[in-house]
């Protein structure tokens, strides 16, 4: 079973069946950055905490930052958006995703928004 | 993403930017469109293929009537030698020699139409108005919307509309008349295309975009593919790549210092902070600005240092950004003279890490402006 969550600062997370959680920019923040030119990832290995910065994604205009709402340790990383830093664009909620983590705890995902309260934040934006 | 500020000035063309589906900004105290659907890249290589049409009724419209040479005492130009019908690119002098803004400087019949940048506008037009009380009429215009027109497909599109258009060269100008209504029309711009700015009464500014964006030629563009077109082009934004701590001669732009002030038989210059800018002029200036292009893809933006190979700091990012073109992160930096030759590698620190740069010949595309 693979149910996603996301966040006010438009991340979503996909919690895998190993417990892996995967996790990118959603449509929604893609639109708002314009054209990615440049993804900034982690390396593979790094624990991350939750004030850090995760990820950096550039756009022509915008420098925007992805944090990680809770610890853990980064797992994989999308290698391909280093040549085609594009993809978060096209493909936000798929492809174009950013990083592979394991949580400290799985339960920092609990206090995230389904699908169904995601959109109705957006409604208020 | 936020809901733009009520109290943000609107231009006339602001009704057009919603129904064409622009994302509004603040910008100067403008709500003015970042970009539309179609997104920066998009309209950026639209304009350096086709033509794109931009917004810049911010910027401020500044009459001076009066003899043409009492603004040599604020600007460093030849103005008296500025024949009817001619632009110049020049630069407001503070007495310590800075740049307090750059402005182009329209000779028509009845007098000198200028204008300068949306955020110093106030400040341009009161020093216009102290240094030049004695001789000249200074006058803002409240009634007039400016717009860029600005590509290859400029003049092809322009003319239909605008007889006369299409005759103008670089750097010339002329009152012509679209649709009835009386325009000023310049070629040229802030994208290194051919193109022309024209200044339309509010009243018809509508109108007139709408006329040009039915051409089918003619894609609009925001405010950040303003930016990385002039970026590309190796043009400065006033209060980042040049101010009033920047010199003429430190901002790489010599040539708007007049001859007339140069060399044996010079005459004496009378603009402000004239005695450091002509030292300058022939013996260097401690540091200089430069193109930056860099070598992986991470792009470096405003405020970054830049170091030598030694780790020695020589200098900041001025601008920087993608660009689309070149398809590669570009800047401008103000560095030190020893490192501003061409070819030089530096770095520049992004989030603490170092990323190489190498110093290039500017503009980073070539300018291909209406020129004999």
């Amino acid at each position: 079973m693979s149910t996603v969550k996301y966040t006010r600062d438009h991340e979503w997370l996909q919690r895998a069946a190993d417990d892996t959680v995967t996790l990118g920019i959603t449509d929604y923040a893609q639109e708002q950055l314009g054209d990615i030119v440049y993804v900034e990832l982690p390396a593979v290995g790094s624990h991350i905490d939750a004030s850090a910065n995760l990820v950096v994604i550039e756009s022509v205009k915008a420098v925007g930052e992805v944090k990680l709402s809770a610890t853990g340790t980064v797992v994989a990383v999308n290698e391909r958006l280093a040549d085609v830093p594009e993809l978060v664009n096209s493909a936000a909620e798929s492809d174009g995703w950013l990083v592979r983590v394991k949580l400290d705890q799985l339960s920092a995902l609990d206090d995230l928004l389904d699908a169904a309260a995601y959109q109705a934040f957006l409604a208020t934006l | 993403m936020t809901r733009l500020d009520p109290a943000l000035a609107r231009t006339p063309l602001f009704d057009l930017h919603l129904e064409l589906g622009a994302r509004m900004v603040g910008f100067g105290g403008y709500a003015l469109p970042v970009q539309y659907a179609g997104g920066i890249k998009h309209e950026h290589l639209a304009t350096r293929t086709g033509a794109g049409l931009f917004d810049v009724s911010h910027m401020g419209q500044i009459v001076v009537n009066g003899p043409p040479a009492a603004l040599e005492a604020l600007v460093t130009s030849d103005i008296a030698g500025l024949g009817p019908g001619r632009l110049r690119y020049s630069v407001l002098t503070s007495d310590s020699g800075g740049i307090l803004d750059d402005l182009m400087v329209l000779r028509l019949p009845e007098g000198l139409h200028v204008v300068v940048n949306a955020a110093y506008k106030t400040a341009d037009f009161a020093h216009l108005q102290r240094g030049l009380a004695t001789s000249c009429e200074v006058r803002m215009h409240h009634d007039r919307a400016l717009l860029a027109l600005q590509g290859p497909a400029a003049a092809q599109v322009l003319e239909p509309l605008c007889p006369g258009a299409a005759a103008l060269m670089f750097m010339q100008g002329a009152r012509l008349a679209i649709g009835g209504c009386d325009c000023i029309v310049t070629r040229s711009g802030y994208t290194g295309e051919d193109g022309y700015e024209i200044s339309v009464p509010a009243d018809a500014a509508i109108a007139v975009a709408r006329r040009l964006l039915a051409s089918g030629a003619v894609t609009p563009v925001g405010l950040g593919a303003r930016d990385s077109l002039r970026l590309e082009a190796g043009l400065c934004l006033s209060g980042a790549d040049i101010g009033p701590d920047i010199t003429p001669v430190e901002a790489a732009l010599e040539f708007v210092i007049a001859r007339k002030y140069l060399g044996s038989g010079a005459l004496p210059a009378p603009f402000p902070g004239a005695a450091r800018i002509l030292h300058e002029r022939a013996h260097g200036a401690r540091r200089r600005r430069v193109g930056l292009i860099v070598h992986g893809r991470v792009p470096v933006r405003a405020g970054a240092s830049v170091q030598a190979a030694d780790g020695r700091v020589v200098g900041t990012v001025t601008s920087g950004g993608f660009g689309p073109t070149l398809a590669r992160p570009l800047a401008l930096a103000m560095v030190a003279r020893e490192c501003a030759v061409p070819g030089t590698v530096l770095t520049v620190t992004v989030r603490e890490q170092a990323h190489a740069v190498e110093v290039v010949t500017l503009p980073f595309v070539p300018h291909r402006y209406h020129q004999p």
